[in-house]
């Protein structure tokens, strides 16, 4: 059963404030916690992210795609060296072959860099009002929502390989042999960070900041 | 494997880790084994031995060989490598790392007392104790005479100061078993080692020292009850010493605590899953038990190097090596004694 305040919302005016929603309840409200709490608060949420400036929409994005990745690459690098290391004192052949493992995480950086490039080329200055133009706002959400996609699938999978790597390490010091069989499961951790340009590619295609 | 344990065990404890990993591919293996056995003379064992992980460790040792040397200096390598690491650890490895060290220290305390109440000079006692188990205030050990005046005047300052609570009293040394101080410190030293490693460190280390340290408490209650039987140690004071873990505890431990024969003991270990199987073949006598304990003791230790970033392959390889280190004066006793019917008796590490 729907609640009167609903019911008797269409004879009046809709309220241009999100507190005045609080004047117009009904006197036998059936759901009072909807009524004066959650509509008030959607209509306040509502009302500041559509505030929000494209630019800052888009900046974010940006920001978040090259730091994460980098935090992910870092993070598994970091992983990786600690365990090469450690193996290498007793079995210094693997020195050279697993610096593969290193580079494979340099490439999700590598990744997040490239994405970062393409959304700041179309993040360009508009020279007037940027709210005058509804396309920007668009924009904005795109540029972000591909940034932020690009920006985790790029974190895990820097950890992903960073820890494959150093379990390699440390297998390929006991036994040659498995260094190359681990190395294609690295290759498959390392896929997810290409699903993720994928994504932010597709869906970033058509942002444009236009006057 | 724990989500915390891959993400960020490395930061601190990643290279020490690589580096007992590769300490363990040193470790002798079925081949090695082989070649040992052929061995005629002990110089032959030192030869074969070259070509090991453990090189020259030997080359200065006048001939002919005596099987304690050997031991001393495979001792001496093990203590390096362990010294190596915990050189190097941060806390928490540190911490597990002395842990680790205190049963030494308890064989090396109890050592120097026995030694004490039979008059032997002070200076030959602590060559004689284990050197993962030393400690600074050892030579001042001598002058207590009862348990209290021991904990009062050195071992507060040790970390064992907490094993002592149990067996503190007023009674004379000479008057009071040695073994029962024995056990009685062991036992306080497990419980807390297991704690330590269940509560404080959790993830995939709690997993696998749990494992190997119930199945110590397990092996402890059986082997003391065992011992016992022709003793005078009555059921309550054998009971205290009993651990309060392991897969035993505490349906178990009561109802061994009960028996007072050999057949009693094997039909209680019937009804549990692990022991049933080390007991099935075992002769009436249980003369094999301590054999088969030591192999299941020695697969667990194996099984913890299968799992990633945890601190259970720093306990394991420590064991292992001990084990291999018995092995190897088994066999050069063997060849020294002329017994080499008996040579196959060691317990091979890697199956």
């Amino acid at each position: 059963q729907l609640c009167p305040c609903l019911l008797a919302a269409p004879t009046r005016p809709p309220p241009t404030h999100p507190f005045a929603v609080s004047l117009y309840l009904s006197s036998d409200c059936k759901d009072y916690l909807c009524c004066r709490v959650f509509v008030p608060c959607m209509m306040v949420l509502h009302s500041i992210l559509s505030d929000i400036n494209p630019y800052a929409y888009a900046g974010v994005g940006c920001g978040i795609t090259i730091g994460l990745s980098v935090l992910g690459a870092a993070w598994g690098i970091w992983i990786t060296g600690a365990s090469l290391l450690g193996a290498a004192v007793k079995a210094p052949r693997i020195r050279s072959k697993n610096l593969i493992s290193v580079i494979f995480c340099e490439a999700v950086a590598i990744y997040g860099i490239i994405m970062a490039i393409i959304f700041s080329q179309k993040f360009s200055d508009v020279g007037s009002d940027v709210t005058a133009d509804p396309k920007n706002f668009y924009s904005g959400i795109s540029i972000f929502s591909s940034g932020v996609t690009v920006g985790f699938c790029n974190l895990w999978c820097g950890v992903c390989v960073g820890v494959i790597g150093a379990a390699c390490a440390l297998a390929g010091a006991q036994r040659g042999e498995l260094f190359v069989k681990i190395l294609i499961i690295e290759i498959f951790g390392s896929a997810l960070g290409l699903f993720g340009v994928i994504i932010g590619i597709i869906t970033s295609a058509s942002a444009k900041f236009a006057s | 494997m724990s989500v915390g344990s891959m993400l960020s065990f490395n930061t601190n404890d990643g290279y020490l880790d690589g580096i007992v990993r590769g300490y363990r591919s040193g470790i002798l293996t079925a081949a090695d084994y082989a070649n040992l056995i052929q061995c005629d003379t002990l110089d032959d064992l030192k030869l074969h031995l070259q070509s090991t992980d453990y090189g020259d460790f030997l080359a200065n040792e006048p001939s002919p060989l005596a099987t304690t040397t050997i031991h001393d200096k495979c001792t001496e390598k093990l203590v390096k490598e362990f010294m190596h690491l915990r050189d190097q650890a941060v806390e928490p490895l540190g911490k597990f790392l002395d842990y680790m060290t205190y049963g030494y220290m308890i064989d090396n305390i109890l050592l120097l007392i026995t030694g004490t109440l039979h008059e032997r000079d002070i200076t030959e006692l602590v060559e004689k104790c284990h050197p993962l188990g030393m400690f600074e205030s050892m030579p001042t050990l001598t002058v207590a005479k009862t348990a209290s005046e021991l904990y009062n005047s050195v071992i507060v300052d040790t970390p064992l100061a907490p094993f002592f609570q149990d067996c503190l009293s007023e009674e004379d040394f000479s008057e009071m078993e040695i073994e029962i101080i024995r056990n009685t410190l062991y036992k306080a030293y497990l419980e807390d080692f297991h704690r330590f490693c269940v509560e404080e460190l959790g993830g995939t280390t709690a997993e696998v020292m749990g494992e190997v340290l119930e199945f110590e408490a397990d092996r402890r209650t059986i082997t003391i009850t065992q011992n016992s039987f022709e003793t005078e140690l009555s059921k309550d004071d054998r009971a205290k010493l009993y651990p309060s873990f392991g897969k035993l505890f505490p349906e178990g431990t009561r109802s061994i605590g009960q028996t007072s024969t050999v057949a009693e003991l094997r039909k209680i270990m019937d009804s549990y899953g692990e022991f049933s199987e080390i007991f099935t073949d075992m002769d009436e006598e249980l003369k094999k038990l301590e054999n088969a304990f030591d192999m299941h003791s020695i697969k667990l230790n194996r099984l913890s190097f299968e799992q990633c970033f945890h601190y259970g392959v720093f306990y394991s390889y420590v064991k292992l090596k001990e084990q291999e280190i018995r092995n190897i004066v088994w066999i050069a006793e063997c060849i020294a004694q002329d017994q080499k019917s008996k040579i196959n008796n060691f317990v091979p590490i890697w199956p």
